[in-house]
């Protein structure tokens, strides 16, 4: 096997902060390596090393046996690392072949070179399996589509190593599977990949080796074939991991009901005349592809959106209800599925974020509206230290917080107010293994206590393990509950795609 | 060739972010006297000429603090409006709205004793310059409508309406042909508060709505709440906090404080409404907002320096023969400097190569 890529001792600090130390690997030719670690390991900060965003403090990096030039982008991609962001770099008002092509050129060129470009493309789309359009607007493409163009970017500009970011964070299971032979097809020509992920299941189905990151440092590599599950997440975490135990209790009255709710506009996915019941002590699951209208439920069960039709009953009564305030005032709580731009105030230091829900409290303000800084420190404090929210001090900016300790931030900001429903919008995706676990142990405590629970999610083993019953959403239309005792993946699986519905 | 990246700060060192500012302005300057000599003139004597004009007697201090009352109510304006990232570019008009409110109440209309009749005609100047934003807010909530456009093309009609009033049935019969209204009853006039000069009470009234601005910015529900929209106006409102309420009660309180700026230059420097009434005092706000990165009490110092400059900008085109425009160059070159300055505070700039050890 020949040596592509080697990484020796580097070292990237932030102020005080060792984001990477010392770490070194090697990748070789028709390999996949994975890196795994919590968010904030420093995974992305040394693949932003190799791929040229930052310089290191120390360390070299080999390519093919030439030292790379750090803090150089364009020397990163002229050697054959190309990688695919997280957060895709994509301008929506071109076309894909525009997007594949542009930057690419001098900035004085009058043309693009479209018709080879074209033809290379159709090429490299076969050839690896990406089928695309080169004419569609990158506006109307879904996320995997668009990650298809993401990666025959980097393809289109001849990678030898390509490092993928997250690549399955928004995904459906169909899709990382059709991503999961692309990456194979790589391989097989020769290529070589870094795959990024906190996902188990799938860095053990498609990795050759795996790398973990810990605070920054190496702590351990294994070969895949040789891992086992359990040991490699509490390598990741550092710690035994407590995973959730289900505990059944008793159905409590009803709390919500939904008669032939439906949503017709155009700004979202439609519902079709929806009916739930929800009870107080129970974890209803709703699975389903994503685009497929759960989210728009989540937001008419919050007061984002208005349904259309249909009536929408709280504890036995219909109440007329305006605003997402007047849904917190009867209890409900909304996680919304993107904590970044939904959920969180990342520039408002922790303690503005703690205190943002509570607003009418006596406690934290006087009549004149003047916030008493001292009991709204109190409260963020409490509420940090009750659920685990690990942070240098309330005053920091609540965008230097990892995944995880953003979500126990805005899931305890509302279990405090002691919810009667909880809508949770894909928890605890992005996370990992051991914020997932603490994440799921807090709905489950919350549940325990009485609150009632509508958990979406599209991870089917967090749906089996979480859930007292289970329906599915497809196309806008929500099947009836079935408990979650006598149901499967692949019942559930099929109901997803369409099974069961008229 | 040299080459250089920016990489982000985890933390901004406090003495560089005091510092900045001050470097900012110095660049600016030097870049400007570049100009000065290329209008044939030496730049050190006429930087003192400007700072004697501006500085240099009673007179003209005062000259300076009464053109920055309404720079920084207008700086206020943009300040409340920019945080909520409301874009409030229309205090122009707003401000000729409160300027039209005084002349309508403040004519004869109304009499009232000294005490009273002054803080009304704030109020309805307030109201006047609020009024007017109400309209865009609801297009900009409903209908999406972006406000950059609509504030700033009110701004001409406002302009063509007290146009069209002075010229027609605002027009004061005493004015020997003068496009102007009614002079302001003595109950409404504000007094002068420097005797022998033009600097009057709204200099004192626009530190103090300063002040109360920090106030309910830095410690209120309100205040916390526009920040909140401001950042991220999704998760505020995820989190509970009235969307539509907090973007209305921004406009309000931006487009009041415009409107007072109308107040004062009416009411105070002139006593009556002209066409010429603001010299583009609105977009100065605008300038003197940005030089306080958006924070209500460095808006004093900023409009301070603003109204310096022109004013003492005059005096330096009298003494040296150079054109009063380079007070335009000199604040534009300022915002830009200061801009590109909050680079330096908020990211590092590495050199290739160049071991770089923290």
């Amino acid at each position: 096997m020949t040596t592509l890529l080697k990484v020796e001792k580097i070292t990237k600090k932030f102020g005080d902060f060792y984001a990477n130390d010392q770490i070194s690997f090697e990748v070789n030719k028709s390999e996949v390596l994975a890196i795994l670690g919590e968010n904030g390991a420093g995974k992305t900060t040394l693949m932003n090393i190799l791929f040229g965003h930052y310089t290191p403090d120390a360390g070299n990096v080999n390519f093919e046996g030439n030292a790379i030039e750090f803090g150089n982008t364009n020397n990163a991609i002229k050697l054959g690392i190309g990688m695919v962001h997280q957060h895709f770099t994509l301008a929506e008002n071109l076309t894909v072949l525009e997007n594949i092509i542009i930057g690419r050129q001098s900035i004085f060129s009058l043309s693009l070179p479209k018709r080879q470009a074209r033809v290379k493309i159709l090429e490299l789309s076969k050839k690896f399996g990406l089928p695309i359009n080169p004419d569609e607007l990158v506006a109307n493409l879904s996320v995997s589509e668009k990650q298809r163009i993401e990666i025959l970017k980097t393809l289109f500009l001849d990678c030898k190593l390509l490092i993928l970011d997250e690549p399955t964070a928004a995904l459906t299971p169909q899709e990382t599977d059709a991503l999961f032979s692309t990456i194979r097809n790589m391989i097989e020509t020769g290529l070589s990949v870094i795959l990024i992920s906190h996902k188990l299941n799938e860095i053990l189905a498609v990795s050759d080796r795996i790398l973990v990151l810990r605070n920054g440092s190496s702590v351990g590599e294994i070969a895949t074939h040789s891992a086992d599950r359990k040991k490699i997440a509490e390598m990741i975490v550092g710690k035994k991991i407590d995973y959730p135990q289900k505990k059944k209790i008793p159905r409590k009255s009803k709390v919500l009901s939904l008669v032939d709710v439906s949503y017709d506009k155009t700004d979202a996915p439609n519902l079709i005349k929806v009916n739930l019941d929800l009870y107080g002590g129970q974890i209803l699951g709703i699975a389903g592809v994503a685009g497929n209208g759960q989210t728009t439920l989540a937001k008419i069960l919050s007061g984002h959106f208005k349904a259309t039709q249909g009536k929408i009953v709280f504890n036995e009564a219909q109440s007329v209800l305006t605003s997402p305030k007047s849904f917190m005032d009867l209890g409900v709580a909304y996680i919304p599925e993107d904590r970044n731009s939904d959920g969180i105030v990342g520039d408002m230091e922790i303690w503005e974020n703690a205190i943002m829900t509570e607003m009418d409290d006596p406690y934290l303000r006087n009549s004149l509206g003047i916030i008493n800084k001292k009991t709204s420190f109190d409260r963020s404090k409490n509420l940090c230290e009750t659920y685990d929210v690990r942070m240098q001090s309330i005053r920091q900016r609540s965008r230097l917080l990892s995944g995880g300790n953003v979500q126990k931030l805005l899931l305890g900001r509302w279990l405090m107010r002691k919810p009667k429903i909880i809508i949770a919008c894909q928890p605890t995706r992005g996370l990992d293994e051991g914020a997932i676990a603490s994440i799921q142990n807090l709905l489950l405590k919350a549940q325990q206590n009485g609150s009632a629970i509508i958990l979406i999610s599209e991870d089917l083993d967090e749906l089996l393990t979480m859930s007292d019953d289970i329906s599915v959403m497809y196309k806008g239309m929500l099947s009836d509950p079935t408990e979650t005792c006598s149901t499967d993946k692949l019942s559930i699986g099929l109901r997803m795609a369409g099974d069961g519905f008229l | 060739m040299i080459k250089f990246r920016l990489e982000e700060r985890a933390k901004s060192p406090y003495w560089l972010m005091i510092v900045s500012p001050f470097i900012a302005i110095l660049v600016a300057i030097i870049l400007a006297g570049i100009l000065i000599i290329l209008a044939g003139a030496n730049p050190f004597e006429s930087y003192y000429q400007l700072i004697i004009g501006a500085f240099g007697s009673k007179n003209s201090f005062a000259e300076t603090l009464a053109r920055a009352t309404p720079i920084i109510l207008t700086g206020l304006a943009a300040s409340i409006a920019f945080r909520a990232k409301f874009w409030n570019i229309g205090a122009e008009g707003q401000l000729y709205f409160g300027a039209l409110a005084t002349t309508l109440f403040g004519t004869g209309l109304v009499v009232l004793p000294s005490i009273l009749m002054i803080p009304f005609l704030f109020i309805m100047g307030a109201l006047a310059g609020g009024l007017l934003l109400l309209p865009l807010v609801f297009l900009k909530l409903y209908y999406k409508v972006d406000e950059v456009v609509t504030t700033l093309l009110l701004n001409f009609v406002v302009v063509l309406l007290v146009s069209y009033l002075l010229e027609g049935p605002w027009k004061d019969p005493m004015s020997l042909g003068w496009p102007q209204g009614k002079s302001v009853i003595d109950e409404g006039v504000l007094p002068q508060i420097l005797s022998k000069t033009r600097l009057h009470l709204g200099f004192i009234i626009s530190i103090f709505f300063a002040f109360s601005v920090w106030f309910i910015l830095s410690k209120t529900v309100i205040g916390y709440r526009i920040k909140s929209v401001g950042l991220n106006a999704a998760a505020a409102s995820h989190a509970g906090v009235p969307i539509f309420k907090t973007v209305l009660i921004v406009a309000l309180l931006s487009g009041g404080m415009a409107g007072m700026a109308g107040v004062t230059e009416t009411a105070g420097l002139k006593g009556y409404l002209t066409l010429d009434l603001s010299p583009g005092f609105g977009y100065a706000g605008i300038a003197v907002a940005m030089l306080a990165n958006l924070n209500p009490i460095g808006v004093i110092f900023s409009g301070v320096f603003l109204a310096s400059i022109y004013v003492g900008a005059d005096a330096m085109s009298r003494a040296m023969n150079v054109p009063t425009y380079l007070a335009d160059v000199i604040v534009a070159l300022t915002v830009l400097c200061i801009l590109l300055s909050l680079v330096f505070v908020h990211y590092k700039i590495l050199f290739f190569g160049v071991k770089k050890n923290d």
